[in-house]
């Protein structure tokens, strides 16, 4: 290669390994900030401010929902698998809202340790399949919960 | 194996998505415009460029025409 | 073995370095790439809409997949594409590789614009919001505007050499970008789920819904490089117009 070329080649390199790294340290330091919302785990940690609007999201509790008669009140829990959180939240919630499906929620985190929210989103994998697969993986599932040891 | 059964009963069915259909069917109207657009802006600028440019010889072909007969015409 | 590697490309490097070469032999290529490209397309999208099954859980909407994904790959891809042309103008000082860098910015930003809409629309049936400033998306819109900063830099200099340089520069330090939108979903918590298609292991979606899935990534590959050669014979034109085989083309 010539000279001329090689130096051309290495300003390339410079440029790109700069570029890495000065972005690469800012996202680093930025870290927290760049996550959409805080795990119920973190929020009972003490690390989610009060009283200002942030997020929180996990999974859904199976069991937990409940929903009021007479207006669109509604409360459920949300847990990362350590630790679950209450929220309430008034509205319509997405049709992919579901128990034991994911979920975000916009709002406050008191100091009765409870998450008022001003809009719920629900999360959904990555994972496509058609119903009757579903509903066989399903049967299958619940199949082998049935025999499996323990439970009776 | 591939399964090739139209997923829908009817035509309306189709278009409808089971509710679905008005954000379906906007992603890919809106889509379909652009890739066109896209396809088709370059084929326009290339046929402007070639006019322009056929304008452009057939001036300097004139001029050098009228050019020959004005010489002709001081002589 | 190496050596006569580097002769081959080289040599392919230096053919199609050539202007007028490109233009010739594009020209070949395009009626079969369109053809390619519009029946892979129509293909996947009726397979898509019409005969791929539902998904269990988001019934019919999942089925804007089929250009939401294939549109964002192009849009990440291509920006590779135009920084490497960038590189290989700088270091090699070819022209057509500065052509096809500033041709690839408009397929992009409008790939990229895209990949936002869509992604938006499918958002409101399934997360139950349009927009939400999480990693994948706010990244996604930062390549927006980096193909767009490639554009304006194309316009901002009279000096034809200093513009396709500033461009360069702007796409070498954008790719950055590219891995962080890729792993977004990984780092950070994000409202956008992680990848269907995995670079490895199996794919997380029904072989029913994979298969137009990639009809659909094939067509928009064909797509791209139509566009893309579309974008770099005009600016071909534009730059070449003085040159005798350019003013040949009208006669």
């Amino acid at each position: 290669m010539k000279p001329a070329r090689k130096q051309r080649l290495q300003l390339v390199i410079f440029i790109v390994s700069v570029a890495s790294i000065g972005i690469g340290l800012a996202v680093y330091a930025l870290r927290d900030n760049i996550n959409l919302f805080y795990t119920p785990s973190q929020m009972l940690a003490g690390e989610a401010p009060q009283n200002t609007r942030i997020r929180v999201g996990g999974m859904v509790v199976v069991d937990s929902f409940v929903r009021n008669e007479d207006s669109l009140d509604t409360a459920f829990e949300v847990t990362d698998g350590a630790a679950n959180i209450q929220i309430q939240y008034s509205g319509i919630l997405p049709d992919l809202f579901a128990e034991d499906e994911a979920a975000v929620a916009l709002g406050y985190w008191t100091s009765e340790k409870i998450f008022k929210a001003e809009e719920v989103m629900a999360k959904h994998d990555e994972e496509y399949t058609p119903p009757e697969v579903a509903d066989a993986m399903e049967k299958a599932h619940q199949a082998t919960d049935k025999n499996a040891p323990g439970l009776h | 194996m591939i399964s090739m059964s139209f997923q829908f009963d009817s035509m309306a069915d189709f278009l409808a998505m089971s509710g679905h259909g008005v954000y379906v069917w906007t992603a890919y109207g809106i889509t379909v415009l652009v890739l066109v657009v896209l396809a088709f802006r370059p084929l326009l600028k290339q046929r402007r460029f070639l006019s322009i440019q056929r304008e452009q010889n057939r001036a300097q072909n004139n001029d050098r025409d009228s050019n020959r007969i004005d010489d002709g015409a001081t002589k | 073995m190496w050596q006569s590697i580097l002769k081959f490309i080289q040599k392919w490097f230096h053919r199609f370095g050539s202007p007028r070469w490109f233009y010739q032999t594009t020209g070949k290529w395009l009626p079969y790439l369109a053809v390619i490209s519009v029946g892979l397309l129509v293909l996947g999208s009726i397979w898509g809409l019409g005969f791929a099954p539902q998904d269990a859980r988001q019934g019919n909407s999942y089925r804007i997949i089929f250009i939401h994904v294939p549109i964002s790959v192009l849009a990440m891809i291509g920006y590779y594409v135009m920084a490497a042309a960038g590189a290989v103008a700088l270091i090699w000082k070819i022209k057509i590789a500065n052509m096809v860098m500033v041709s690839a910015a408009p397929l992009g930003a409008a790939l990229t614009f895209l990949a936002l809409l869509t992604g938006s629309i499918w958002g409101k049936p399934t997360w139950g919001t349009y927009w939400v400033w999480d990693a994948r998306i706010t990244s996604m819109l930062i390549l927006f505007f980096l193909y767009l900063g490639v554009i304006a830099l194309n316009q901002a200099f009279t000096s034809r050499d200093t513009a396709y340089k500033a461009c360069a520069i702007l796409s070498l330090v954008g790719t950055v970008n590219i891995p962080i939108i890729y792993k977004s979903v990984d780092w950070w918590y994000t409202l956008h789920q992680p990848a269907t298609i995995k670079l490895t292991g199996a794919s997380s979606i029904h072989p029913d819904m994979l298969k137009p899935l990639i009809v659909m990534i094939l067509g928009f590959y064909c797509f791209y490089a139509l566009v893309l050669m579309l974008n770099t014979r005009t600016e071909i034109l534009a730059r070449e117009w003085r040159s005798s085989w350019v003013r040949g083309l009208s006669q």
